[in-house]
């Protein structure tokens, strides 16, 4: 009876997150997936079951190329952020020696993240536009006579939205990682002659890799579900998967943007799994 | 005589701003000995091993090693390879992958790192869990590999950092009893640092006892044991009664305390049972507390509680005169 009784109270403290996860998760997903067979007129949509959506998504030249900047922007984000979060990460973790110092240092990496994606965004402009600080300033050094067109409103200004914004994600994960790196292994290591690099390459590195797996999530995630960047940094004139969403949206025209939500939600699952194979992060969780 | 590959401290000194851990040491290590360095936490026998092992830097003075000043060399290049506590062995690599660390570091192809750590493995015993990681492995098992990786580099002196402190009490004894054999086998100085008298009696050729940055003592183990110089060394080292004299100090070994009719005065504090023998703490009048060990046939003839009332004697020959 007594068991029985732990059985039953066992699935009612299950229930509540259960509920939420249903709720808020699963059913919005359920729907997205539904509406995605769903037809629509210029005016209408009305339920169905078709493939037309689809069809639009896999035969369309342009999708194709919106979907190839998306992984572009990712996988160029994923590289800065990944080289200028380990840095950061290492110099905090092994170079920085008292405790006091390194969560004083770390506090201020987040500083930048008191304010909202948005305004950090906007922030930039002044400064890349074609009369902003940073062309003004090469103007009168004389690096430069005409002001660079390709500093804002560009490739190069969305990829450098994405780094600013999500270099953090990085760096945290990876921060986190290096910290449980027993200091002793470094010694190890000096004590059988690795030269610095030699650690950082065959040691530190090799042990980092689950945390440099989570920021990699992070990071990949969050610019490939991104629009809201890619419309202000590149003046609408660059577009991702996420724009177009955000574009059917406008329309009005909800089963395509649930077809192609659908389609980015499988392939960003897609990357993750493939980047699960490489490195087992659940010593990390 | 001075040959092979001996070590000497020559004013050797450690500074942490103002703090002195290691002060103006100066010691000759005879070559192919083992050594224990024995001292409580704190006195500047870790700071003075990894001072020779090259990872922390010196203040002042220097360490030779085979007629060259080494204190300025990175610790690979010194001759000398240390074992860690935690045995710092890495996670990521396999037992076969860490014992040839060193070698890969060096640009040795695989095929002979690998023949090379298996010799080593061979050598510690472990050849038959060269594919695990360390993690799969016991404390024990871990520390033969830690001593693979560290003598994979053929060292002129293997600096061991309390290499069985991590281990339970019955593998401490085996461990160290193969230690031992280990180091008469390679014939290589070992510096074993301790903080456990029994543990440097067991395996020392030499005990260096250090306290508060300085060596109080120097000396073979039974010398060490048989005649300490200082109140600290006695204290320290164990199965020694300190007793104030109208001129000065001076110790006597509890096994030469026995329990008589005439003699000092003192009650006892406690008794405690240990096979062998039996451990019987009194306390003098004076306040001292004095430690009578007492054969367990000699004990049981005459058994005492605490509490009682007994006279304490020892021939006058076994009174050893303490220099401080």
């Amino acid at each position: 009876m007594q068991i029985r009784n732990r059985h039953i109270l066992g699935w009612l403290e299950a229930i509540p997150l259960t509920a939420v996860l249903l709720c808020f998760l699963v059913a919005p997903i359920v729907m997205i997936v539904i509406v995605s067979f769903w037809g629509a007129t210029e005016f209408s949509i009305y339920p169905a079951f078709q493939f037309d959506n689809y069809e639009y998504l896999f035969g369309s030249e342009v999708v194709r190329r919106v979907f190839l900047a998306t992984f572009k922007y990712a996988a160029i984000s994923w590289f800065f952020t990944l080289v200028i979060g380990f840095t950061v990460a290492y110099f905090l973790a092994f170079h920085v020696r008292t405790q006091t110092m390194q969560i004083a240092l770390f506090l201020l990496c987040t500083i930048p993240f008191w304010t909202s994606n948005i305004i950090r965004m906007i922030s930039w402009i002044p400064f890349l536009g074609r009369n902003g600080i940073a062309n003004q300033t090469l103007i009168s050094w004389g690096v430069i006579d005409q002001p660079l067109e390709w500093l804002l409103y560009s490739d190069f200004s969305v990829i450098l939205a994405f780094v600013h914004l999500y270099t953090l994600f990085m760096v945290v994960p990876i921060f986190n990682t290096m910290m449980r790196i027993d200091k002793s292994l470094l010694e190890a290591a000096r004590d059988n002659g690795a030269s610095g690099f030699q650690t950082l390459v065959h040691v530190i590195i090799p042990l980092t890799k689950p945390g440099i797996m989570i920021g990699t999530i992070f990071v990949v995630t969050l610019v490939m579900g991104d629009f809201i960047t890619v419309r202000f940094m590149s003046g609408s004139q660059r577009a991702n998967v996420g724009r177009l969403i955000s574009n059917d949206i406008g329309l009005l025209q909800y089963p395509s943007a649930a077809a192609t939500a659908v389609v980015l939600l499988c392939t960003v699952l897609i990357v993750i799994a493939i980047l699960l194979r490489f490195v087992n992060i659940r010593k990390e969780l | 005589m001075r040959t092979g590959y001996d070590l000497e401290l020559v004013h050797l000194t450690k500074r942490y701003g103002d703090t002195v851990a290691v002060q103006d040491l100066n010691h000759v290590f005879s070559p192919g000995s083992y050594v224990c360095f024995l001292g409580p936490s704190g006195c500047g026998k870790s700071s003075t091993l990894r001072m020779i092992a090259g990872h922390e830097e010196v203040s002042d003075g220097s360490i030779l090693l085979d007629g060259h000043d080494v204190s300025w060399l990175p610790p690979a290049q010194r001759g000398t390879a240390m074992m860690f506590q935690n045995y710092a062995l890495f996670p990521h690599l396999s037992v076969r992958d860490n014992v040839a660390f060193s070698l890969r570091m060096k640009g040795v192809d695989k095929v002979k790192r690998h023949a090379r750590a298996n010799e080593l493995l061979e050598l510690v015993d472990m050849i038959h869990l060269a594919d695990r990681l360390p993690a799969q492995l016991s404390g024990g098992q871990q520390q033969r590999v830690a001593l693979a990786r560290a003598l994979v580099t053929e060292p002129k002196v293997l600096l061991l950092d309390e290499p069985l402190s991590a281990l339970d009490p019955f593998l401490r004894i085996r461990m160290r009893s193969e230690l031992k054999k280990l180091q008469r086998e390679l014939g290589i100085t070992f510096i074993h640092v301790t903080h456990g008298q029994d543990e440097a009696l067991a395996l020392a050729d030499e005990i260096v006892v250090m306290n508060n940055a300085v060596i109080e003592q120097a000396g073979p183990a039974r010398e060490v044991w048989g005649a300490p110089r200082t109140e600290f060394v006695a204290r320290f080292i164990g199965g020694h009664n300190v007793i104030a004299l109208a001129d000065g100090k001076a110790t006597v070994r509890a096994d030469a305390v026995r329990i008589t009719s005439e003699g000092l005065e003192a009650t006892i504090v406690a008794v405690e049972y240990q096979g062998a023998s039996v451990a019987v703490t009194t306390r003098t009048q004076a306040g001292d507390e004095v430690l009578a060990l007492l054969p367990e046939d000699q004990f049981f003839a005459a058994p005492k509680s605490p509490g009682e009332a007994v006279r304490l004697s020892w021939d006058e020959a076994r009174l050893h005169r303490l220099q401080a």
